[in-house]
């Protein structure tokens, strides 16, 4: 079972790696929307990705709302 | 006519495969230029029938296969009208987008849609309505018309239920969520996962198996495997244009089209 440190590390170097952001430069309080400068179906290609690399579902409704990366992991980590 | 170029969509037809891509930007969403598009389509079908054994459908756009029904055409057209003529302007683009895909549905040619990306709404009821989705692993499937106030109104409730188990429907039309590849394909809802971005390759290979069979052989078997829902889907119409006078619908597309910022309006 991964910890909630671990799944948003991963969370975060998925992101970095993807959206080609510095992985120094993303904090796990940070808003992946600003900080990514991502719209919604950007969004939308993260949360698939996010699921396809923890082989989990996310109903949209769960990240709803969610911004920020720790957030996101949280609802990740519930479905592990 | 064996090519056509058009504004939203282009297809051609070469060895025995008819590729129709969808190319209307941002996100192939489906209002009355795609409509007319795609009914050009459907009177093209008799002649391609006769030279053709498979169809595949694609999308040229970066977000995805279709974002779905244009709802920004649709609120301001509904805007410029009392709401009694704006549901009349609603029941006739449907009757026209069902008679395109009911057309597409029962046509003899095996038919394919390729998909990646958003695939949703509107959009996912044209995936529906072929014979095959070959969707690649970015791919995304939702019915978040409930979101809004509406439910799906292109066929895609009937066409659902003909293809996968009711627990599965209600899941994805009373939550309105949205599910990647891997569920579609373990739900049934799709037929093949392809790679990222090989979903039209994958397309491709299946379409060019089907130029092999026997065409009155391939068609006689899609008639007896694919009945048309015919008494649902003109259900579907009218439970559609029911929901649509109520005040909420039309308030909650507003809030939808207004929305600027990156959180979409979806409650």
């Amino acid at each position: 079972m991964k910890t909630i440190e671990q799944t948003t590390d991963e969370i975060l170097d998925l992101a970095a790696a993807h959206f080609k952001v510095p992985r120094a430069g993303l904090q796990p309080s940070d808003d992946f929307y600003k900080k990514l400068g991502i719209d919604s179906l950007q969004a939308l290609e993260l949360l698939t990705r996010l699921e396809n690399h923890f082989s989990v579902e996310l109903p949209d409704y769960e990240v709803q709302g969610v911004s920020d990366f720790r957030t996101l992991a949280s609802r990740i980590q519930a479905r592990l | 006519m064996e090519e056509y170029k058009g504004k939203t969509l282009s297809w051609r037809l070469s060895d025995g495969v008819v590729e129709l891509a969808l190319h209307c930007a941002p996100a192939n969403e489906i209002g009355t230029a795609m409509l007319e598009d795609l009914e050009r389509f459907a009177a093209a079908l008799t002649f391609l029938e006769s030279r053709a054994s498979a169809v595949i459908f694609h999308s040229k756009q970066k977000a995805g296969f279709s974002a779905g029904a244009d709802l920004r055409e649709l609120y301001s057209q509904a805007q410029k009208m009392d709401p009694a003529s704006a549901v009349t302007g609603v029941r006739q683009f449907l009757e026209r987008i069902h008679a395109v895909l009911n057309c597409l549905d029962a046509s003899p040619l095996t038919t394919i849609a390729a998909v990646h990306g958003v695939c949703f709404g509107g959009g996912f009821e044209l995936a529906l309505a072929c014979d095959l989705i070959i969707a690649d692993k970015m791919a995304r499937f939702c019915f978040p018309e409930l979101r809004l106030g509406l439910i799906p109104g292109f066929g895609g409730i009937p066409r659902l239920k003909r293809d996968v188990g009711n627990a599965v429907v209600r899941d994805l039309l009373l939550t309105g969520r949205s599910v990647n590849a891997t569920k579609a394909l373990a739900v049934g809802l799709v037929s093949q996962v392809a790679a990222e971005g090989e979903a039209l390759r994958v397309a491709r290979s299946a379409a060019n198996q089907v130029t092999k069979f026997d065409r009155a052989t391939s068609a006689a078997a899609k008639a007896f495997i694919k009945p048309l829902p015919a008494e649902e889907l003109r259900r579907e119409i009218d439970t559609f244009c029911d929901l649509f006078t109520k005040p909420a619908v039309m308030e909650g597309l507003r809030k939808f089209v207004k929305n600027s910022g990156p959180h979409p309006y979806l409650p």
